[in-house]
């Protein structure tokens, strides 16, 4: 032992400094471990496969792993013809089925040089709403089951059924419509579902209520999610990030006001939310707004419904002429695109999907260095990702 | 479960038997999909809520569990995870295979990465049609599994013999 002054407050340092060398000693013996969270774990809601590498508590590094659920979608797309490609792309994000149909047709329809009649572009707008609400409200509820409270998750099942009757309604599934057609709708509402539709609207405004009372004030919720995983604006700009979750860094971009090709978002009045923070308590605030105001956008657009036809005059066997055209739509995930190459022929040469959850777990490694193990469950629900859409 | 293992349970007692292990089925959720939100409205909706069949959806790991539904597409690349959580559940363990993608690949039939029908890897009880099978139809499923259990001999399942139901 070296000498030490008598000066008891040299002693006390020396003491200290000798703390902190041992600490560090052993914080460099320390072995990582990898945690390994999937593919099949309750916690990251489908087959994502995360394989973590911790110190500790904390991550060092984390990867996603996809590909568990490649169906091969672009391959498959080449060899249907275009009024199957439309049954396939339903299934890319399976909760909010009916919007992954609307940029695929658009860009057909410019391609072919045919418009959907208003009311059929109307219609669609509408339906393109009521499948976010479906997609959301689960988003909402599964986020509280992920942080520990169960009873929202099962409230968002109980009042999703309402939009999921609706839908059903006029298309005949609960899940997959395919009801989208190049030139319009297949068919028209059904009688008295306009008035329905506006009890289910009150109904998801309820919802979003009570979740708000339920979780937003919640201490253990605020607790977990405020200052988790927060993603700058400039960040999240150049991974690619879309949507919400962009949204929620403070970048004021919606493709719904920014670029309605074909839909009629620019002829009703609402609001793009954002939040500063770009933490997952912000991810979280700005999809319930946003459940709020599709709600009233569905309202608005139930009132101002225009009347006439909703099929365009196309021929039966659908031949798209040959050229390019890429399509991009705020879908309930984020930017969701097509980028259709045509030959002239039954069915697309190529098609490009540009799909949001990919982009949006992109970020996942440059998020999750640092954070604490449950932070990880926190991130990845509040990132809000569909595995089908990851993968495609 | 001497008498049982030995094939020699008298009638009486394998009925009660089976009565208790028809109700009480623990089922262990696989899901991989789009079915999977369909069974997560049959657990999770009060609409249609599997509990009131006497099935527990929550058991924590394939060993606990009696039942496995795979839910939704199998590909290749998932199969090797499969087939060793199957391996990890204690027998009598059942398959019910939900939606046409786990049935027959659906609408993934010439996909190059799919693998069609979840039945070329482990042995499938109840197959439930649909793409997605509505929640109605994923109950119809159990409704016809615990059929199945009931009219079981559970000796044969230790003697080896195929399962015959009547
Ligand atoms: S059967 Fe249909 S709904 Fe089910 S996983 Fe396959 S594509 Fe999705």
């Amino acid at each position: 032992m070296t000498a030490v002054g008598t000066d008891q407050r040299q002693q006390l340092a020396y003491v200290a400094t000798q703390a902190a060398d041992a600490r560090l000693n052993v914080e460099i013996e320390t072995e990582g471990m990898t945690l390994n969270i999937g593919p099949q774990h309750p916690a990251t809601h489908g087959t994502l496969r995360l394989v973590a590498r911790l110190d500790g508590e904390q991550v060092v590094e984390a990867e996603p792993i996809m590909g568990y659920l490649h169906r091969g979608y672009e391959k498959l797309a080449d060899v249907r013809t275009y009024p199957q490609v439309t049954t396939l792309i339903n299934r890319i994000d399976w909760l909010g089925s009916f919007a992954n149909e609307v940029p695929f047709i658009l860009a057909a329809e410019q391609l072919m040089e045919v418009e959907a009649p208003p009311r059929a572009a109307w219609i669609r707008t509408i339906l393109f709403e009521l499948s976010r609400l479906a997609n959301i409200s689960l988003f909402l509820g599964d986020m509280g089951m992920q942080l520990g409270a169960i009873t929202p998750v099962f409230f968002a099942f109980r009042d999703r059924e309402f939009v999921l009757n609706q839908i059903e309604a006029v298309t005949g599934g609960r899940f997959h419509p395919n009801f989208d057609r190049i030139g319009g709708l297949k068919d028209d509402l059904p009688k008295g579902w306009i008035d329905e539709t506006r009890g289910v609207m009150v109904k998801m405004r309820n919802f979003c209520d009570e979740l708000e009372d339920l979780l937003l004030g919640n201490e253990i919720f605020e607790a977990r999610t405020r200052g988790v995983g927060v993603i700058p604006a400039d960040v999240a700009l150049s991974y690619g990030l879309s949507g919400a979750n962009l949204r929620a860094s403070g970048v004021d971009w919606d493709m719904r006001r920014d670029n309605p090709c074909g839909l009629v978002h620019d002829q009703l009045d609402w609001k793009v939310w954002t939040h500063p923070d770009g933490d997952s308590f912000a991810r979280y605030w700005v999809r319930l707004q946003e459940t709020r105001e599709a709600t009233h956008m569905i309202e608005q657009m139930l009132d101002g419904l225009p009347g006439g036809p909703v099929m365009a005059k196309v021929p039966v066997i659908i031949k798209v002429p040959a050229g390019e055209a890429y399509v991009a739509t705020e879908n309930p995930l984020g930017v969701m695109g097509y980028y259709v190459v045509s030959k002239g022929d039954l069915g697309p040469f190529r098609v490009k999907i540009r799909s949001a959850s990919f982009n949006n777990i992109s970020v996942t490694p440059w998020v999750m260095r640092g954070v604490y193990v449950p932070d990880v469950i926190t991130i990845l629900a509040s990132l809000y990702f569909i595995l089908g859409d990851i993968d495609r | 479960m001497g008498l049982v293992a030995s094939g020699k349970a008298p009638k009486p007692l394998t009925k009660l038997l089976n009565l208790g292990r028809k109700y009480s089925i623990w089922m262990y959720q696989w899901g991989l999909a789009c079915c999977a939100i369909e069974m997560g409205a049959v657990i999770g909706s009060p609409r249609y809520d599997v509990m009131r069949l006497g099935v527990i959806p929550f058991p924590a790991s394939p060993r606990q569990a009696d039942l496995v539904v795979i839910s939704g597409t199998v590909t290749d690349k998932m199969v090797p995870s499969i087939l060793r959580l199957y391996q990890q559940m204690p027998d009598p363990k059942y398959v019910i295979s939900m939606g046409s993608c786990a049935n027959c690949g659906g609408p993934y039939w010439d996909s190059y990465s799919v693998t069609k029908g979840v039945d070329q890897v482990i042995p499938v009880d109840v197959y439930v049609p649909g793409c997605p099978p509505r929640p109605e139809a994923l109950l119809e499923g159990i409704v016809l599994l615990q059929e199945r259990i009931s009219n079981e001999d559970p000796a044969a399942r230790w003697r080896g013999d195929p399962i015959v139901v009547d």
